[in-house]
């Protein structure tokens, strides 16, 4: 069974660590990563950037873009998608196309800021 | 990190702190009683929260705590006076008890925060005394931090604190929740101010850097918050970028002695990247309103730059044009003058001088305008006509730095004229 884990924190708080503190998070992080990634276990990781940077499409007819992260409380993470894309634009046109074939919903487009492909057999 | 018990209390308190203060604020309308009633809650805070954990919204929890302890210290001090003279004040207070059960909703905490702000930049303050307060007041830092990024004494920034807070208190800002048309207005003016803060940073010299970087990652901070609360602006989508892709550069503008190393000299791979990445998605975000303005425009110069992994793969045709687009919507000499340098690159150095030559009388006293004239004229070999230039940028220079990288370019041209069988404009 693959398992995802998603990440939740305070950006304000994560945001005010120094580059230093910052580093000294992700070296510990990275251990407990290596040993996965040895395994074979790893998927993909990324560390996506502020919300300030989001863009939520909400999936009626017409498409709504909204500037701003996903903000409702009603609705639950289903999944997810990474997809290489030249800008913003791109990506909403491969949302929207998303959306159209599953309506109803909504989803927050973030640039990832870093990512591993992860050591698991595809 | 090595999250020791106080280290999440001061980023929670620090982060809430706009928020609360402003709540504060509408409430007490005073500065001065809103400050305290802030600080007394986050004593409280310091005392029960290692106990209790944080509580679920800081921020509310701050602005009820600090309201109550307010409350309670005007009820102390009629005990004590049996016969207030003003009890105006007190009945305000009870009306504000009530209040406290209402619900804090998101649309007054974005207005609160929005009059703290631009409560500081009051057109009456000269522009120090604006950063000085938005910095202590808005971001919390204390008199000593501030006095050092600006490299004057505590007593002097102090009394410079002191002496704004007094002209705000006067000044009369109106508490109701502002129109849609002075809610823009303000939006304009505290864009401004967190710009002004992030300049006093970035414009430091070499040795005196690292002692003002605070101000342009408190700059930034400012910037998030506002964008935050208005979300679909992009002009402060621009801002926000601005201040990142400039911000991306810090690592690579200085050398080891403290000397300016321009643009094309530096070490690009000092970039920082995750700030780029940052602010190029900004500016996508905000090139979709299609309503273009000065930040996104600057912030669109500074795209390409950050795009370009040598300076020879800089885009500077587009950046010509974005200055051209700049001086329609925001004439300035120095726009222009900036727009000389990326036609310097385009069409050469002739038309470029030929550029700036109309500036000279409105540019009489600008360090740079003498700096990119000479270089110009450098360019052109006119290297008797680049040395008065060079002479007036050292005498105009703000920084040490600024001076010593002018003296650069004069010891270049002495190098070049004694020579033997120098070619001119190498």
């Amino acid at each position: 069974m693959l398992y995802a884990i998603l990440c939740y924190h305070d950006e304000d708080f994560v945001g005010s660590w120094t580059k230093e503190q910052d580093a000294a998070v992700m070296k510990k992080l990275s251990v407990v990563q290596d040993k996965l990634a040895k395994q074979g276990r790893l998927g993909p990781v990324a560390r996506l950037l502020p919300t300030t940077a989001a863009t939520t499409l909400r999936k009626d007819d017409p498409p709504l873009v909204l500037d701003g992260p996903y903000a409702e409380t009603k609705e639950q993470l289903l999944g997810f998608y990474v997809i290489d894309c030249k800008n913003l634009d791109e990506a909403l046109e491969v949302a929207k196309d998303l959306g159209a074939a599953n309506p109803g919903g909504a989803y927050e487009i973030r640039p990832v800021g870093v990512f591993a492909p992860g050591s698991r057999p595809a | 990190m090595t999250t020791t018990d106080t280290a999440w209390i001061d980023a929670a308190l620090t982060s809430a702190r706009p928020q609360a203060v402003g709540a504060l604020l509408r409430y007490f309308r005073d500065l001065d009683t809103a400050e305290e009633a802030f600080q007394n809650a986050c004593l409280r805070a310091m005392k029960t929260w290692p106990q209790n954990g944080p509580p679920r919204d800081a921020a509310a929890w701050l602005i009820m705590v600090g309201r109550n302890v307010a409350i309670d210290e005007v009820r102390r001090n009629r005990k004590q006076q049996p016969l207030p003279e003003d009890d105006q004040s007190i009945s305000d207070l009870d009306d504000a008890e009530e209040e406290i059960a209402e619900r804090l909703d998101g649309s007054h905490y974005r207005d609160d925060i929005l009059r703290l702000l631009f409560i500081c930049c009051h057109p009456d303050l000269p522009a120090t005394q604006q950063i000085a307060l938005a910095l202590r007041i808005v971001s919390g830092l204390t008199v000593k931090q501030i006095a050092r990024a600006f490299l004057v004494s505590e007593a002097a920034m102090e009394q410079r604190i002191t002496r704004a807070k007094a002209r705000v208190a006067d000044a009369d800002v109106p508490f109701e929740a502002p129109g849609a048309v002075e809610r823009s207005e303000r939006l304009v003016a505290v864009a401004a101010m967190i710009y002004l803060i992030f300049n006093e940073g970035y414009s430091a010299s070499g040795d005196t850097a690292e002692i003002r970087k605070p101000l342009c990652e408190e700059a930034i901070r400012l910037a998030r918050l506002l964008l935050r609360l208005f979300q679909s602006e992009p002009e402060i989508m621009g801002l926000m970028a601005l201040l990142l892709l400039q911000h991306a550069r810090s690592e690579a503008r200085f050398d080891a002695d403290g000397g300016l190393i321009l643009l094309d000299d530096q070490d690009r791979t000092l970039w920082n990247q995750k700030m780029i990445a940052e602010g190029l998605a900004l500016i996508d975000k905000a090139m979709r309103h299609r309503r273009s303005g000065p930040y996104q425009i600057q912030a669109a110069v500074a795209a390409l730059h950050a795009r370009a992994a040598t300076p020879e793969e800089t885009d500077w045709k587009q950046i010509d044009l974005l200055y051209g687009a700049l001086e329609l919507i925001q004439p300035s000499p120095v726009v222009t003058l900036n727009r000389a340098v990326a036609v310097s690159k385009v069409r050469g150095a002739e038309a470029a001088l030929e550029m700036i030559e109309p500036l000279a009388p409105r540019l009489a006293n600008y360090f740079h305008f003498f700096g990119v004239r000479g270089a110009f004229l450098m360019q052109l070999g006119r290297n008797d006509e680049a040395r008065v230039a060079f002479d007036r940028a050292i005498a105009l220079a703000n920084t040490s730095a600024e001076a010593a990288h002018i003296r650069m370019h004069l010891d270049r041209l002495m190098r070049d004229s004694q020579k033997p069988g120098a070619k001119a404009g190498k």
